[in-house]
């Protein structure tokens, strides 16, 4: 079975964000940059697939951000085949385009199952896990939480999270497209050691998919911080301090019995 | 003496021996009598499977399968305890520990998840609180005396402050940080921090067995040092000025160091007429592993808290080469929850108690770990009232009316 | 059918219309109000009828019932979605931002190469041009996005919009389209593990995020939990690390609370979470980030950590509570 993950750049969280002078979209030049946490869990996922039986993983990431980092610590996780997609522009493409490219690049690997995380913070246009799916002819399952090879190569059992800690297993005939929220264990963790000899010796090959204009219908006018005139009133003082007001205000409250 | 007959029983852990007398202490393994000394000296020791008396043997068994998966190998807190008392003068704690580490990580064994976190923090951000690098500078906002940054004009300094994670990020050692910026202002040092460019020494990710994220944070640090003109380094945390005195140099990347505690001592004689507040406590001081065991400082801490007037110096039963550890070196500081979960306790509520049957009303530490631990430990015993924890510097700071001005 | 015409896709929770899809009918009210057109509620399954009467709010309600939709299916669901807008030809169609929803919204806007936007906590239309405003980046900044494109396909976040009364006339219909099976085939519901304690019917519930930092740390919630006797539970972080059983994970894709206290610990307030959390009575949120989402969604907001507060509030409700 061949998996073919896919490892997207997001903006780190960490640091303050800042848009642009026209505050139509974020100074990506300024900001810090990681793997998407859900990617990351549906590489760890493929890597458990792999493990458990007959399947061999690659990766496919846009060259953006820092994603030497993220793909150097693939190829010590045990990742054989990386595939880069260039991109020269400062700001991330855009979904429609990231589909068209990313469906160039999986059509030329013949993946029996794609993995994508389910979702992404900066992601404003719905899952593009879907996207993709329907752009390779494949059928889409996201939300999902842990996947199971069987005794038969072409299906697998993947389970799809429902309200109230709630799974529903599915049977996956392949190819398909699985959008992750979480592999069966968190993202293993590799030796940093690891990493810079995957430095060394990775090769990666690049994909030779045509960076194509977007026409998204979508506009951005505006990203702004959110408003917090009704947000939260904010205790201020020591720990001794706001405990005793917390205390008070619970009591008040009928809370505290 | 070397099992020469032994099959090896797996290979995970193949080769362990043969790589660890590789290494420049690593030979002296072969010399371990198995007198167990070091088992009984760990104050972890009975909760571990394999104390470093095992450890050994297995290696030399050459099975170390079982070791290597044991949840032993993250209950080190690198007291140096079994190093200094170890009648063959093996290199435990700096040897054996990372190494046995480094072989599990290689091995794919995950370490415990907050250690987890903390390696990744320090490999993402250069700190192990995972906190933003951009922040780093944010404990002298609003400071009262002048902060030279280093990353942004080039001048010379007398010293170069590496103010270290806990120090700059973290609110109750930020006090201590914006203390001793004003002391060496007062003491006409000229001084200079790294601001935002300033990336934890590491040491602490070596004693985890991450030797790939110590060379990594070794190379950045060379190359950041090596653009600056200073006389000295200085610095809060004693485990990373550990790493800058006996590693640095092994990947020529030595600097002259001093932890704070020498460098005031040093300056002593000028400090002692600026202590003009009496500090009228009763103080026991806490010796930390790196700077007491690991490098046999033991007086210049004593002879700061000596020159403080109104300061009654009395010692725990266990001080000096004796002191028992906090907890919180090796990675102790993420490992607690390990730790507690596998039958060991945390030292630090041991330690705390220690500090109290002295009778002192103040705990002194130098140590930027032990202010939280040490104060978290007083609320579990039930001691906050009747026991302060208080850096040196704060104490030296308060005696030289230094500690009204923080007005922030 | 109208190009302003509106339609909400209704989903069945535990054998009834969902909550979720009562508030997809406010907003789509509230839109076609704008617009003109009429409000219609497709609810896909077997037994579409049993659920118009919840659904009586739309003024049509359009029902496709085949057993190939018995539990979610993608294929066929993204087939009878399709007939009817293909059908209706409404200008907006508006999801939750469901276990289905998530995944219906994209596909369908791939298949139908119409614009998806997601996260959507509010929208207006003017004319043609339908504007969205998105909670981005975790909750930490909001974006305004519009379009003209129709139909334009939306997911959006609980707790946004008011549910819709349930009275009205809505005109049931039932529309026949021809499924596929699809490769991609519900086998088995497998419920949460029982025996734990079910936190969706706690008074009080502490709740510990990230910022909890070390599994070991988690005592003092607890015991704030025993001061106040409440429940621990957590946002999916923890979970996702064995810290607590999923059956206390609170948020999107795990319990939906409405405790009369909530204390958030150490958690950011990410949309997912904050969707389990939004209806709590009272929520006090302690988190060393100033910039921290669940600043806007609490009462209270305490810029401490939680590690140094929280043995202090204990302490002082137990000195309180002695008191009392």
């Amino acid at each position: 079975m061949k998996i073919v993950v896919v490892l997207r750049q997001v903006p780190d969280l960490i640091e303050p964000l800042e848009t642009n002078a026209n505050e139509t979209a974020l100074n990506y030049e300024e900001a810090g940059f990681l793997v998407n946490e859900s990617d990351e869990h549906a590489l760890e996922q493929a890597l458990l697939m792999a493990e458990a039986g007959a399947a061999e993983v690659a990766v496919v990431a846009f060259d953006f951000g820092d994603v030497e980092t993220t793909l150097f610590a693939a190829a010590a996780k045990g990742v054989e085949r990386i595939v880069t997609i260039a991109w020269d522009d400062s700001d991330p493409p855009l979904a429609d385009v990231a589909t068209v490219m990313l469906a160039e690049t999986l059509k030329s690997l013949e993946p029996d199952c794609v993995l994508i995380g389910c979702q992404a913070h900066d992601e404003l246009e719905g899952a593009l896990g879907a996207k993709l799916a329907v752009a390779l002819d494949m059928p889409y399952l996201g939300v999902v939480r842990g996947v199971e090879c069987s005794q038969d190569d072409n299906v697998l059992s993947a389970f799809k999270e429902f309200p109230g800690a709630a799974k529903a297993r599915f049977s996956v005939r392949l190819p398909a497209v699985l959008g992750i929220l979480a592999a069966d264990q968190p993202p293993r963790y590799v030796p940093v050691s690891r990493i810079r000899a995957a430095m060394k010796s990775a090769q990666f090959d690049e994909a030779e998919a045509e960076p194509i204009a977007s026409r998204t219908a979508v506009r951005v006018n505006r990203i702004f911080l959110p408003d917090k005139g009704d947000g939260a009133t904010m205790l201020e003082g020591s720990e001794q301090e706001v405990a005793e007001q917390i205390a008070d205000i619970l009591i008040e409250k009928g809370v505290l019995t | 003496m070397i099992d020469q007959a032994a099959e090896p029983r797996s290979c995970v852990g193949e080769g362990f021996l043969e790589e660890l007398l590789d290494h420049p202490e690593g030979h002296d393994v072969l010399a371990c009598m198995q007198c167990g000394t070091c088992s009984g000296s760990c104050p972890l020791g009975q909760s571990m499977e394999y104390p470093p008396r095992r450890m050994i043997l297995q290696a030399r068994r050459r099975d170390m399968q079982g070791v290597l998966s044991s949840p032993s190998v993250w209950m080190c807190v690198g007291c140096y305890t079994c190093t200094l008392r170890c009648p063959r003068e093996i290199d435990l704690t700096d040897t054996l520990w990372p190494a046995v580490r480094d072989r599990a990580l290689q091995e794919g064994i995950q370490p415990p998840p907050e250690l987890q976190s903390a390696l990744q923090n320090l490999y993402m951000y250069g700190n192990v609180l995972g906190k933003s690098p951009r922040k780093r500078l944010e404990w002298s906002r609003g400071l009262d005396v002048p902060v030279t940054d280093l990353s942004k004009e080039h001048v010379a300094v007398d010293v170069l402050w590496l103010v270290g994670c806990y120090p700059s990020y973290y609110p109750r050692n930020q006090v201590v940080s914006r203390h001793f910026a004003r002391m060496m202002t007062r003491l006409g040092v000229s001084w200079g921090v790294l601001g935002v460019k300033e990336k934890s020494l590491g040491d602490c990710d070596r004693l985890f067995g991450e030797e790939g994220l110590f060379e990594t944070l070794v190379e950045t640090n060379k190359e950041l040092f090596e653009r600056q003109q200073f006389k000295t380094i200085v610095l809060l945390d004693p485990h990373s000025y550990r790493a800058l005195e006996v590693f640095y140099p092994r990947y020529d990347a030595g600097f002259p160091a001093q932890h704070y505690t020498t460098f005031l001592a040093d300056h002593l004689d000028q400090i002692r007429p600026l202590l003009t507040k009496p500090v009228e406590a009763r103080v026991t001081y806490h010796d930390n592993c790196c700077v007491g065991r690991r490098c046999g400082c033991y007086d210049a801490p004593r002879a700061l808290l000596e020159a403080i007037p109104g300061v009654e110096l009395v010692e725990m039963e266990r001080n000096r080469e004796n002191a028992l550890c906090c907890g919180g070196g090796g990675g102790g500081m993420w490992l607690d929850g390990h730790i507690t979960e596998h039958g060991g306790k945390r030292l630090s509520d041991e330690r705390i108690r220690q500090a109290a049957a002295t009778g002192a009303s103040m705990l002194a530490v130098s140590c930027p770990y032990e202010l939280s631990r040490f104060e978290d430990s007083a609320k579990v015993a039930g001691l906050e009232d009747r026991l302060v924890v208080r850096d040196i510097i704060e104490m030296l700071a308060e005696s030289m009316g230094l500690d009204e001005r923080d007005n922030r | 059918m109208s190009q302003q015409d509106v339609m909400l896709v209704a989903e069945v929770e535990g054998g009834t219309i969902s909550d979720s899809t009562m508030e997809l009918m406010g907003a789509a009210r509230h839109l076609a109000e704008r617009t003109g057109g009429d409000v219609l509620a497709a609810i896909l399954g077997t037994d579409g009828s049993s659920h118009a009467m919840r659904l009586a709010g739309a003024d049509r309600i359009l029902i496709v019932d085949d057993p190939l939709l018995a539990g979610y299916a993608p294929q066929p669901f993204l087939e009878a979605l399709e007939a009817i807008v293909d059908r209706e030809r409404p200008r907006v169609v508006v999801f939750a931002s469901s276990t289905l929803g998530l995944d219906l919204a994209p596909s369908l806007a791939a298949k139908l190469q119409a614009p998806c936007i997601g996260n959507c906590r509010a929208f207006a239309i003017d004319q043609n041009s339908f504007k969205a405003t998105c909670s981005f980046c975790a909750g930490k900044l909001m974006v305004e996005a519009e379009t003209e494109a129709s139909p334009t396909l939306v997911n959006v976040l609980p707790g946004a919009f008011h549910p819709a009364e349930q009275d009205g006339r809505g005109t049931v219909e039932s529309v026949p389209v021809a499924l596929g099976a699809g490769a991609i085939c519900f086998e088995e519901m497998l419920p949460a593990d029982a025996g734990d304690i079910d936190i969706t019917q706690q008074d009080v519930l502490v709740s510990v995020g990230r910022g909890i930092q070390q599994e070991d740390n988690m005592e003092v919630a607890e015991e704030l939990a025993e001061a106040l006797e409440g429940a621990l539970c957590a946002s999916r972080p923890i979970v996702d690390q064995g810290w607590l059983p999923a059956t206390r994970q609170v948020g999107k894709s795990g319990m939906i609370v409405k405790p009369r206290l909530y204390l958030a610990l150490g958690i950011s307030g990410a949309p997912e979470h904050v969707e389990g959390m939004a209806g709590a009575e009272l929520t006090i949120a302690v988190n060393t980030d100033p910039e921290a989402p669940i600043f806007e969604t609490a009462d209270f907001g305490i810029e401490l950590d939680v590690m140094d507060f929280v043995p202090e509030l204990t302490e002082a409700l137990k000195r309180k509570k002695v008191a009392h």
